[in-house]
């Protein structure tokens, strides 16, 4: 055996790896399957199962002459967002803290922010994909208007992303186990789909709910994503809500980032 | 030559467990430096400390005048690192891996290369989670070197490899060497440390007992050769026991097993061929690291097995005094 002294041409380009890393987490989420499946499989499904319900389609007063299946459309996109962000991420993650993945990577002169980082726009690339994907599927299949504000509307889904995952990563930077990581985030999970109006529309949730969803990273993310379908532009608290959460859990993530 | 890692005063205890107590040693530039000692002596442990990984409790570490909790970014372009228990995702094929660790260095190997060496191009597609131990290991050590290190730590560096493997790794880790690469190389197998260490320092309980060349250690242990034949006929021990440099002689069936200094084998074999005896079937016995590291511990190497294997395929044999 001999050994090259010569150090390779850069093949990427990137210095910083986080292109590389981002193209393989993306490939290691598609090869995992559970991901694309509950993250963009199940929000497609449900689409399918509200859209062949007749009384879905009718316009209802509640909601503005809306149907049914256009209010549900925003919830699904946020259904979709919440399950990449609080039960993919967060268990990949600790998976790879008790795996001892993380614990290789530490020698390496890759740092928790890009680790994260790259975890982030895999995530997020995904969630664009299944935003893209229902809206066209509801479109085509079912004839729902696209968004009639959409440069509001992908506003509020990265805004609504960005919330999500920081809650799913300060739940992978804090829980111990991959385990335990899973069953936190599916705690938050049914409380947050709840104020996001998957089972009772917010607009129908008697006002001390409709209040409390207000605040929550979901039911603020729904709201701000039926206000751009209906045209508008988010309303600055959506948005500062989304923001704060983002922000402070972010950074509370970043902080308390356990390798091990 | 300068010091590439100094390690002054170490301690590390995890709860009530005091893992390392008071370890020093240095390691000079280009140099093999071993680590030997029984399990949970601390070796893991006091390499993790010299990597960053552990924050020690107390005693200071510096490597290539670097910081190891401080200056982690640029330890981490300067240091390669083979850790004992680390993972990759089951899902990451080879040559995704080494392309992905690769790309995290300013100027890194040629990792198609590295992936040749050390025999894994025909594992380029396969996922970690279906490679062997040995494969997993060998992959392990590729990424340790990826990022071109000018310092290598490898922690058990050839478990769980096949014995031709482990040749060629010892190959790969001298060619590495020849490069100017200071490598630190945790082990447990004695003809592993006898080949490649150019020092030792041997751990126990948390405390270095020890820090010699591989030869300056086995000289510690009190120098005795046993020799072992069949006589072609019976004969006398008296012939054998009025030698100077002959210290017993015992007999065990028809063999004859004779202990004594260094020129013991010379004085017995004039003595048989000046009676007409043929010494038949003749081995010599000499103190080996081994036996040196039994005598500086008190315990037996963990892998004895392995390395008695080892030592088997050449031809060498161990006392088996204590
Ligand atoms: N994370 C930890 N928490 C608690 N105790 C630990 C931890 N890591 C190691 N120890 C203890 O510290 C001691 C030294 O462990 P270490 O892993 O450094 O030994 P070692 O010399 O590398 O052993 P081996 O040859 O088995 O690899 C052992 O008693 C071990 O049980
Ligand atoms: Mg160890």
């Amino acid at each position: 055996m001999s050994v090259t002294t010569t150090a390779a041409p850069r093949a990427t380009g990137s210095r910083s790896g986080l292109g590389r890393l981002a193209v393989t987490e993306l490939r290691l989420f598609i090869r995992e399957r559970v991901g694309p499946i509950w993250g963009v499989g199940l929000p497609l499904v449900l689409l399918v199962v509200f859209g062949s319900i007749p009384s879905f389609k009718e316009p209802q007063r509640d909601f503005g002459g809306a149907t049914k299946l256009e209010i549900y459309v925003p919830v699904l996109i946020a259904f979709s967002i919440a399950l990449l962000a609080l039960s993919s991420l967060p268990t990949v993650l600790a998976g790879y803290r008790e795996k001892g993945v993380l614990r290789r990577l530490r020698t390496t002169p890759v740092g928790p922010a890009r680790l994260l980082t790259a975890q982030l726009v895999v995530n997020v690339a995904v969630t664009m994909v299944t935003v893209i994907a229902l809206l066209v599927v509801a479109r085509v299949a079912y004839g729902v208007a696209l968004p009639k504000q959409p440069a509001g509307f992908v506003i509020g889904v990265l805004f609504a992303a960005a919330d999500l995952q920081a809650v799913g990563l300060f739940v992978a930077a804090t829980a111990g186990s991959g385990r335990t990581a899973q069953a936190v985030g599916t705690l938050l999970f049914f409380p947050m789909m709840f104020f996001a109006g998957l089972w009772i529309p917010i607009a129908q949730m008697p006002g001390p709910l409709r209040s409390i969803s207000h605040g929550t990273p979901l039911g603020a993310a729904v709201q701000a994503l039926l206000r751009a379908s209906a045209g508008h532009w988010p309303n600055g608290w959506q948005l500062l809500v989304m923001a704060a959460y983002a922000l402070v859990l972010g950074l509370a993530a970043a902080k308390l980032f356990r390798w091990e | 030559m300068p010091a590439v890692i100094e390690v002054r005063n170490l301690h590390k205890s995890y709860g009530d467990t005091v893992a390392v107590d008071d370890v020093s040693f240095t390691v000079q530039e280009g140099e093999i430096f071993g680590i030997l000692g029984p399990n949970g002596a601390g070796k893991t442990t006091t390499v993790e400390c010299v990597e960053g990984l552990r924050r020690p409790d107390r005693g200071e570490i510096s490597v290539l005048g670097l910081d190891p909790q401080r200056d982690r970014a640029e330890l981490t372009e300067a240091l390669g690192v083979q850790l004992q228990d680390g993972a990759l995702p089951d899902r990451l094929k080879v040559g995704e891996a080494l392309a992905l660790y690769s790309s995290f260095y300013r100027a890194p190997a040629d990792w198609r290369a590295l992936m040749d060496e050390l025999g894994l191009a025909s594992k380029s597609s396969t996922m970690y989670g279906k490679l062997s131990g040995g494969q997993k290991q060998r992959l392990s050590i590729a990424l340790a070197l990826i990022g071109n290190p000018r310092v290598a730590v490898l922690d058990e560096l050839t478990t769980g490899l096949d014995p031709q493997a482990r040749r060629d790794t010892w190959q790969l880790i001298e060619d590495v060497r020849s490069r100017g690469v200071t490598i630190v190389l945790v082990t447990h197998f004695m003809e592993e440390a006898e080949r490649l260490c150019d020092r030792i320092a041997v751990i126990d309980t948390g405390r270095v007992v020890v820090v010699d060349t591989p030869a300056g250690l086995t000289e510690r242990v009190q120098t005795e050769q046993r020799i072992r034949f069949q006589p072609s006929v019976p004969f006398d021990d008296a012939l054998l026991t009025g030698l100077p440099d002959v210290t017993g002689v015992v007999h065990r069936g028809d063999v004859v097993v004779v202990t004594g200094n260094d020129n013991a084998l010379n004085a017995v074999t004039s003595v048989l061929a000046r009676n007409n005896i043929v010494a038949q079937r003749l081995r010599v016995e000499q103190a080996s690291l081994e036996d040196a590291f039994v005598a500086l511990t008190g315990r037996r190497p963990e892998t004895e097995q392995h390395a008695n294997q080892g030592r088997a395929a050449r031809g060498q044999a161990r006392t088996g005094r204590k």
